[in-house]
């Protein structure tokens, strides 16, 4: 009984002198005043896609801003319940000042942190919420989708165009809309078939949805979810394919055409800085190529000729705003004119987009 | 319909595995509620060794043995310690989507080299594909790889192995009523060790089928809840390995019959969230239906999910 006693004392003793060391530690880092950063990310950082992307932007800031920014990184964030509020307000209380949201589900719980912590400032991304201490950011990846359009539109030799789709949202129709008008800008006879699989990340499901394109005939694969599948499907077969997010050429190096990427890293550095220099407002941001936010991987040796030559044209267009993507005339899927000639699409039409243009092959299913 | 066919099998194979696995945990008395952490450790061993030795038969071998070790944990768990099956079952699930999770981050966006998944190309059986009117139907299931046909020789191994041998035998009985399979002298802590290995081993080849063949490289929760899905189909095919294999073919049918309807442009939309439900809808239907009719052949094992205590009998 009596050693009992002891072992208690010397465990409280132990443990009473871990908190207060920790105590010690906690103070002297406050002295050197670091700007805490947090991201919640809705997948894993390490793995080539959508929140990969989203960390290299981060790691670009990181090596700008160096030794003044101190991040917190949380992966595997799910969306579609309040798991990430608990992520948030662990970052506040480590002392994040600056928390970004990478998927769009965090929306409305960003926004309610946003309402609670008045003092921190959020950027959620994708998203349509703002508020003055939180604003919403996304790039035009519609205007990279549109110039792999025009690549895949010049490989086609079945004039079948495959496009594996995932959630029918506006940010996924007007991808898909880009892309095909990229496609029949170069080739009016070919047609893009949709594949609905109402997932963004499910591998093995979003290969099979590719497998049953190219089963009808498809020549070239394009997609929006953020694993590999697809591309792998289309390389299985000897068949061609566009990626997603970011450069994907050493997965799939004979069969890759090139890919709508992200370049997340000088806008993150920017608003970073501005926090850091005091200057940081709400102010909602949907970059475009101009800024290089968006981008088109390098075509790869299985481009077809010509081609890179035709996409640099349109991209210094796109990028001077000589040209855009959604200008009338657009027909929709039965040929009737949605879009009269002379027309811009508004921002407000593009994101709440619900039909598809002509030569797209799909119906769309309630969401 | 041939290509959806052939394509149904092959998304069928991994659900094979996991139910045969499910099949033999439950054929000891059994509930394991940890399939899909065995598979996630076999799909996760078994793409690690292919990356480094590029050796088919080794991957093959880690991920067996990954998924037995997972098992492992589970049958001391539940047979040794006589833990609550369903709650050591859930706990190994977690375990093993976390410990894949973990190992998995390097892995991330490896690619199998060529020379290791030209092991797993289709491989036709000539002769049988020739034949008229048949020809056709025979290649669906006779155009597959290795790893397909070995799906196959593992459903008509445990036929043979349940119902013609006495091994098989005395594992109904230990299943059935583990307090008189004791009482006749078999080794009841043995039996279930030894099945709920195998059926670990056998989950583990599901998921490496998944990361090897199938998807073939290393994403984050690769199996994406194939075997809670195989859980409910060892129901749905009632314990009997040759309905384990048609189930199977059914539901990877059902899991890509969404696209294919789809590409056929028809007016109407089949809904992917409501296909995705089916395997659970039948599941119900069919419990219901077995409750109804009391029919021996299509019961659970009478002891299914008890701990078995020698003193309480």
């Amino acid at each position: 009984m009596k050693k009992r006693r002891i072992l208690y004392l010397l465990v409280t003793i132990l443990s009473l002198a871990m908190v207060l060391t920790g105590c010690g530690t906690d103070q002297q880092n406050a002295g050197e005043e670091k700007l805490k950063v947090g991201f919640v990310y809705i997948g894993t950082a390490g793995e080539p896609g959508y929140t990969y992307a989203h960390e290299q932007g981060r790691l670009y800031a990181q090596e700008k801003l160096g030794d003044k920014v101190e991040f917190i990184i949380q992966e595997n964030v799910s969306d579609t319940d309040d798991s990430c509020v608990a992520v948030m307000q662990s970052m506040i209380e480590q002392g994040c000042k600056m928390i970004f949201t990478n998927s769009y589900g965090y929306m409305d719980y960003t926004y309610d942190m946003a309402q609670e912590y008045p003092d921190v400032v959020f950027l959620h991304c994708s998203g349509s919420r703002s508020s003055e201490n939180m604003l919403n950011y996304f790039g035009r990846i519609y205007q990279a989708r549109y110039l792999s359009g025009i690549v895949a539109g010049m490989k086609t030799e079945t004039n079948k165009i495959g496009y594996v789709a995932a959630h029918p949202i506006p940010e996924v129709i007007r991808g898909i809309n880009a892309f095909t008008l990229g496609v029949r800008s170069v080739n009016p006879d070919a047609t893009v078939e949709v594949v609905w699989t109402s997932t963004w990340y499910d591998p093995s499901l979003e290969k099979a949805a590719a497998v049953s394109l190219l089963d009808k005939g498809c020549d070239v694969i394009a997609q929006h979810q953020d694993t590999t599948g697809p591309q792998i499907a289309a390389s299985e077969r000897g068949k061609w394919c566009i990626g997603y997010n970011c450069d994907t050429a050493e997965i799939v190096p004979d069969s890759f055409l090139t890919a709508p990427i992200w370049n997340w890293g000088p806008y993150y550095a920017d608003q970073i800085q501005k926090v850091l220099d005091g200057t940081w407002k709400s102010e909602n941001y949907w970059g475009g190529m101009e800024d290089g936010v968006v981008a088109l991987a390098p075509l790869t040796k299985n481009a077809p000729e010509g081609a890179q030559e035709k996409v640099n044209e349109m991209a210094e267009k796109i990028a001077s705003g000589e040209f855009k993507v959604f200008e009338g005339p657009l027909k929709d899927q039965n040929g009737e004119i949605k879009v009269p000639e002379g027309t811009v699409m508004t921002d407000e039409e593009l994101l709440s987009f619900n039909w598809l243009v002509e030569g797209v092959i799909a119906t769309l299913p309630e969401n | 319909m041939i290509p959806f066919l052939k394509n149904a099998v092959i998304s069928g194979t991994p659900l094979t595995f996991a139910i045969l696995g499910a099949m033999y945990n439950e054929k000891a008395g059994n509930l394991n509620l940890g399939i899909e952490g065995m598979m996630l450790l076999g799909a996760v061993a078994g793409f690690q060794v292919a990356i480094l030795t590029e050796n088919p038969i080794l991957a093959l071998l880690a991920a067996m043995i990954f998924g037995a070790l997972g098992a492992l944990i589970y049958a001391f768990l539940t047979v040794t310690l006589r833990t609550n099956q369903s709650v050591t079952g859930l706990a190994l699930t977690i375990f093993g989507t976390g410990l894949s999770r973990f190992w998995g981050k390097r892995l991330m966006g490896t690619v199998l080299p060529e020379s290791f998944s030209r092991n797993f190309r289709p491989v036709s059986l000539p002769f049988l594909s020739k034949i008229p009117v048949l020809g056709p139907v025979f290649s669906v299931f006779l155009e597959q790889d290795l790893f397909v046909y070995l799906s196959y020789l593992i459903v008509i191994l445990s036929g043979i192995y349940l119902y013609y041998t006495r091994f098989g035998l005395n594992l109904r009985a230990v299943g059935e009523n583990t307090a008189a399979a004791d009482a006749s002298g078999i080794n009841v802590t043995l039996y279930k060790y030894v099945h709920i290995l195998i059926g670990g081993a056998l989950c583990g080849l599901g998921g490496a089928y998944l990361s090897l063949v199938y998807v073939p490289s290393w994403q984050d929760n690769i199996t994406s809840g194939r075997g809670w899905i195989a859980i409910a189909l060892v129901i749905f095919t009632s314990w009997s390995p040759y309905r384990a294999f048609w189930g199977a073919f059914l539901f990877g049918g059902l899991d890509i019959v969404g696209f294919r309807i789809q590409t056929l442009n028809l007016p109407i939309s089949l809904n992917q969230h409501f296909l995705r439900m089916l395997p659970y809808i039948a599941t119900i239907l069919v419990i219901i239906v077995g409750a109804i009719r009391k029919s021996t052949s299509h019961m659970p094992p009478g002891n299914l999910g008890n701990p078995y205590f020698r003193e309480e009998r």
